[in-house]
């Protein structure tokens, strides 16, 4: 064991964790509004085609990162359009919404398939990561507007009856959901695998949903369980380069079960969880009422 | 004047069906094909895309043919083998190993239609399978890579614990440890044919670890660009990946499907269609190596793998030449023999020298 080699399996858990934290929070905020977005994948798949697109036309990292927020921005407005006017139901609209998510992408990236880029460095969207969280969590507790956002999320009724606009604050968390989860995509086409591939997210967008409810919707939980996830998915790949003389399966599911009972341990207050789930997530709002 | 309408409208839907059926007697057979992947993969799938264009091409108008890409490895592939036989298919190809019981499933239902399962071994009287010798290609990647690696490491990312990666790794090992005793593998099991982001996180660990040469049974080029970046050396897989890791890729194995799939469809066409057993390597044209990277290699030793390449078609060099031991020690293949195709298709053990535990 050297210096190098620790140096390099922090590097690679880093490089390799980013995506789920950012997905992670966005839908985290998004469900604290009181509204279950199922559509991460969907979102992450159609923000990681327009960074691609983008980049390889005008040759822009920035650009590409503009418009890929913008493509999530668009894509998690389509989905509060349905349930917060229309009030279709959520489960169904963001399962929908994953769909035409991964359809949509395929379809846009077809003549950019195997199109080679320059990759960027992921340090700067390491480093934002851990931000984001940091002002996530800030944002929650120690500001007036956090607050509404919960109590919008706990029950939206007395929120309306205290002359805040439910839509709105919804509107607004949803938006910073899609745009995490473009943000989360376009660090995957461009920092992570510099490619685009169909379907390249590879069920991330699933794994960061369940974050959010091992994470008990508290935004440093979910740093904690993405990097659990990501360090033992890294740590079972060292093992076994190692020649450890154990079953790969066990490898290949000790991320899943160290993040489920790292989580379920730090999380074993019932009734702390119940008081830390939003009330009113996945309740459609009448304004009539 | 409406009772008119209705009678000319229900005139021209016959006249629709019944010319619509004419067409699907008398002319283009179809044929179906159930992708594990995308096609834009530039791996596997892609592959059996470019053996589907090579096939439609080939017979023009005697056949059309469609694909369902992106199909799971469970009942999933059911529905979808189903969907294409149901929908009038004279001829199906499913194009992973995994899909091997649900293509019998099928099958059974479906009696006169034609099923072709690629990389397995269970066969009925109307499905047939097929593959390529790939590990042949292995064996002249393990010489160079034995020839090439400084660190004596070299990385290797398997997907699932089948006969098929089985026999690459052990032919790859086999023939580098032949010309480089001191080699070392490393072995990661990903447990997926397609995870671009998974698959370079493999790459990275195990150039990490010292590797030097990085070679993969997964779908992607990922792998690849990852030791681009880390300025490693690696081996493309399915097909010629060097526009995107031309300073690491040495070469590739290419799997040229296009020929057979003109052949089963021809034979559907002209109705001499049987179920039988194919396993093609380098000397059928299945196998090929992608053009030996100079900039990378000396040029003696691209001759030597040319040489391999011829003496490997003529049958004179087999990847699995005796004496072979497995990792308990005990002679599986004795001197002067080379292992039958039985123990090729069902290869489960690795070759003495490797580490670890082979996942069952």
């Amino acid at each position: 064991m050297n210096i190098d080699l620790i140096i390099g399996i922090v590097q690679i858990i880093l490089i390799a964790t980013t995506p789920l934290v950012f997905a992670g929070i966005g839908e985290l905020v998004t469900e604290k509004s009181g509204v279950l977005n199922l559509g991460v994948e969907g979102m992450m798949l159609v923000g990681a085609v327009t960074a691609f697109v983008t980049l390889v036309v005008t040759n822009s990292y920035i650009l590409a990162f503009i418009f890929s927020i913008i493509s999530g921005i668009l894509m998690s407005s389509l989905f509060a359009f349905l349930v917060l006017v229309l009030m279709s139901n959520q489960v169904a609209t963001g399962l929908a919404l994953t769909i035409f998510g991964i359809g949509l992408s395929s379809m846009i990236g077809k003549n950019y398939i195997g199109t080679p880029i320059d990759g960027l460095t992921p340090w700067y969207f390491v480093i934002l990561s851990f931000l984001i969280v940091f002002f996530v969590s800030y944002f929650f507790y120690k500001t007036k507007s956090g607050l509404i956002l919960r109590a919008v999320g706990e029950s939206h009724n007395s929120a309306h009856a205290l002359g805040y606009s439910v839509l709105k604050i919804r509107l607004l968390a949803i938006i910073f959901g899609g745009s995490m989860c473009a943000l989360a995509g376009s660090y995957m086409s461009i920092c992570y695998a510099p490619m685009w591939q169909e379907g390249m997210t590879a069920g991330r967008g699933w794994i960061a949903l369940a974050l959010v409810v091992f994470a008990t919707w508290k935004p440093g939980r979910i740093l904690i369980g993405a990097y659990i996830f990501g360090g033992v998915t890294i740590l079972q790949m060292n093992l076994q380069a190692f020649g450890l003389r154990l079953p790969a399966q066990f490898f290949n599911m000790a991320p899943y079960i160290a993040t489920m009972l790292v989580l379920v341990i730090i999380s074993s207050n019932k009734l702390r969880i119940k008081l830390s789930a939003p009330a009113s997530l996945t309740l459609p709002f009448y304004k009539g009422r | 004047m409406i009772k008119l309408i209705k009678l000319f409208t229900i005139f021209l839907a016959f006249l629709g069906f019944s010319l619509g059926n004419a067409y699907a007697d008398g002319h283009a057979k179809k044929v179906g094909f159930i992708y594990i992947g995308p096609p834009g993969d530039h791996g596997w799938t892609y592959m059996h895309d470019v053996g589907r264009k090579h096939m439609e091409s080939q017979l023009g108008d005697a056949v059309s043919s469609t694909y369902i890409e992106g199909v799971p490895e469970n009942a999933d592939a059911v529905r979808a083998i189903r969907k294409l036989a149901s929908s009038g298919h004279d001829l199906i190809f499913t194009t992973s190993f995994n899909y091997m019981d649900q293509t019998l499933e099928v099958a059974k239902e479906f009696p006169n239609v034609k099923f072709e399962h690629a990389t397995g071994y269970k066969r009925a009287d109307n499905v047939s399978t097929y593959s390529a010798r790939f590990y042949e290609g292995r064996t002249i990647s393990g010489h160079i890579a034995g020839h090439m690696t400084k660190t004596n490491i070299v990385g290797y990312i398997a997907s699932f614990p089948i006969p098929e990666v089985v026999r690459g790794i052990n032919a790859f090992y086999l023939a580098a440890s032949k010309v480089n005793p001191d080699i070392k593998i490393k072995i990661i099991w990903a447990f997926t044919w397609y995870d671009p982001g998974k698959e370079a996180d493999a790459a990275n660990t195990l150039i990490n670890q010292g590797a030097d040469i990085i070679v993969q049974h997964t779908d992607t080029f990922a792998p690849c660009q990852a030791a681009e970046k880390a300025g490693v050396l690696a081996f493309g897989q399915a097909s010629n990946q060097e526009e995107f890791c031309p300073n690491a890729h040495l070469t590739a194995i290419e799997d040229i499907w296009g020929p057979y799939y003109a052949a089963r469809a021809k034979a559907v066409v002209d109705g001499t269609w049987e179920s039988k057993d194919t396993w093609e390597g380098m000397a059928e044209g299945m196998v090929v190596m992608s053009p030996y990277n100079a900039k990378l290699m000396p040029a003696s030793l691209i001759q030597e793998a040319i040489n391999m390449e011829v003496a490997i078609k003529d049958g004179t060099l087999h990847s699995f030449e005796g004496p072979i031991y497995n990792q308990a020690g005990e002679l599986v293949v004795p001197e002067g023999e080379v292992a039958d195709d039985g123990m090729l298709a069902g290869m489960s053990f690795y070759v003495q020298g490797i580490d670890g535990d082979l996942p069952q």
